[in-house]
């Protein structure tokens, strides 16, 4: 009884456990890739470096939070008839809005990302959230319901990135001034395959990893992995 | 009807909200973006010269104001035609560049028009009475178009460094001509003619270089945008020959 009568003083912006769970869901149990198996283009796509990685997933998460504030804040004016059209408008906005900061903020960065911010907005996780929870949840639980989904495609995409960036390029974080070497023929390298008496020898940079051939191998084995892990979503399927 | 309305409505006023906010973001931010890819592209002409500014300068990490003291101090920029004739500020801002210089001139339109009327890019650097020529070229890839920054020096034979860029290329395929430093510093040294003194540009070799003097190695898996590099070459350097026959000569 106790409990009932905390949730009704509950305000706009309170954080209790069901607001947590919007936040931690989609990092396992409702992982919009691993479980939901979507935003798999861009995973694909950008995954080659950690540096685009990091800024998409950000872009993702600022993206995703604020189409699903936005929605929700309109969702009882809303038409139903054009409501895609409608959400799609409030993605492409924000989309663009990142597009424009970035190439005034990091120009290098927005050079190479290029044509794969535009595509945030094709990216389903975004409008999945829209339409099975924006539309239906008050405007803060919304708003972290998709900074939840934002983190849980960022983690899968940093973790993807992070493989085929050390195995396609013998590298980490290449492009920031955080940059590793970690293993290549020239002495830059932490460990130098071409050096005398060198134990790598037979080492070189795996060139499938660059391929986005080598992101699909690497969430499926992570799908496995969080399957294995977590027995609670063997029994969904 | 009033169902109607209400929706024509709706989109209507969310229409204009929001491309109000993206047209006055575009204009606010427009000044930083042409300053932004204004030095984007002097970065990517300094890279050509990479080997002439030193291991402790290198052209892709320098700040902005170092950027821009470097192109003040020591860069010529010239314009000219596919005759070799030098192209005056006047001319080239009737043409709608801006501005008026080399760094001003849009290759990507250049290229479409025939090559009598075209303008090409010449920056001069100039470091203790020797000078380099850096010129400006583009051709095609695999998915889009590439181009880059060639260094050649005075006696106009030998590659002093390049640069390239791309539009689309295939990300750890193609798009190493950029990533991989690699792949520009092999140009240092090379010689645009073979050892009967004829023109053959640098030539990216598919498997490996077979004569050094003119050859570098291709990317394995990017043999079409190799090719493309290939060609971009002979043809964007040739376009060039005119006016460095009248440096030459003068």
């Amino acid at each position: 009884m106790a409990e009932t009568a905390v949730e009704k003083k509950e305000g706009v912006f309170t954080f209790g456990k069901k607001e947590r769970k919007l936040l931690t869901d989609p990092l396992n149990d409702n992982n919009p890739i691993t479980v939901q198996v979507l935003g798999i283009c861009s995973a694909l796509a950008v995954t080659t470096l950690l540096v685009p990685s990091i800024v998409i997933t950000v872009a993702v998460i600022f993206v995703c939070a604020f189409s699903n504030l936005f929605t929700s804040l309109l969702r009882k004016s809303i038409p139903k008839q054009v409501r895609m059209i409608v959400q799609l408008v409030i993605i492409a906005t924000l989309v663009t809005v990142v597009e424009l900061t970035l190439k005034a903020v990091n120009y290098d960065i927005y050079k190479q990302l290029s044509i794969f911010i535009g595509l945030i907005i094709t990216n389903c996780i975004v409008m999945g959230r829209l339409e099975a929870f924006a539309m239906a949840n008050s405007p803060w639980k919304s708003f972290l319901d998709g900074v939840g989904n934002g983190v849980g495609y960022g983690v899968i995409l940093i973790i993807v990135a992070f493989f085929r960036e050390l195995f396609g390029k013998g590298s980490l974080l290449a492009g920031s001034p955080l940059e590793m070497k970690i293993i290549g023929a020239t002495p830059e390298y932490w460990i130098n395959t071409a050096a005398d008496g060198s134990w790598f020898s037979w080492y070189s940079n795996n060139n499938l990893m660059v391929l986005p051939a080598a992101a699909m191998f690497l969430i499926a084995i992570l799908i496995w992995v969080h399957r294995a892990w977590n027995p609670k979503l063997v029994d969904i399927s | 009807m009033g169902e109607t309305m209400r929706i024509y409505l709706f989109v209507l006023i969310m229409t204009v909200i929001v491309a109000t906010v993206l047209a006055g973001m575009t204009t606010v931010l427009k000044p930083i973006h042409k300053k932004n890819e204004a030095i984007f592209n002097k970065k990517a002409v300094l890279a050509a010269i990479q080997s002439k500014l030193g291991d402790d300068v290198k052209a892709s990490k320098l700040p902005d104001d170092e950027v821009l003291s470097l192109f003040d101090d020591k860069i010529t920029q010239i314009v000219v035609d596919s005759e070799g004739n030098d192209i005056t500020t006047e001319q080239v801002e009737e043409r709608g560049y801006k501005g008026g210089q080399a760094e001003h001139v849009d290759m990507k339109k250049e290229k479409k028009r025939a090559l009598e009327d075209r303008f090409f890019p010449v920056y001069v650097y100039e470091d203790g009475g020797e000078k380099t020529y850096i010129i400006t070229i583009r051709g095609n890839g695999l998915w889009d178009e590439i181009w880059g920054n060639i260094a050649l020096k005075d006696d106009f034979s030998t590659v002093v460094g390049a640069s390239f860029d791309h539009q689309g290329e295939t990300a750890g395929l193609g798009a190493e001509i950029k990533d991989n430093p690699s792949f520009p510093r092999q140009f240092q040294g090379k010689s645009l003619y073979n050892s009967d003194g004829e023109y053959t540009s640098v030539v990216v070799r598919k498997g490996g270089a077979r004569n050094p003097a003119f050859e570098v190695d291709g990317i394995s898996g990017a043999t079409v945008t190799c090719d493309g590099v290939s060609d971009m070459l002979y043809d964007g350097i040739k376009y060039y020959m005119p006016y460095f026959k009248s440096v030459s000569k003068s």
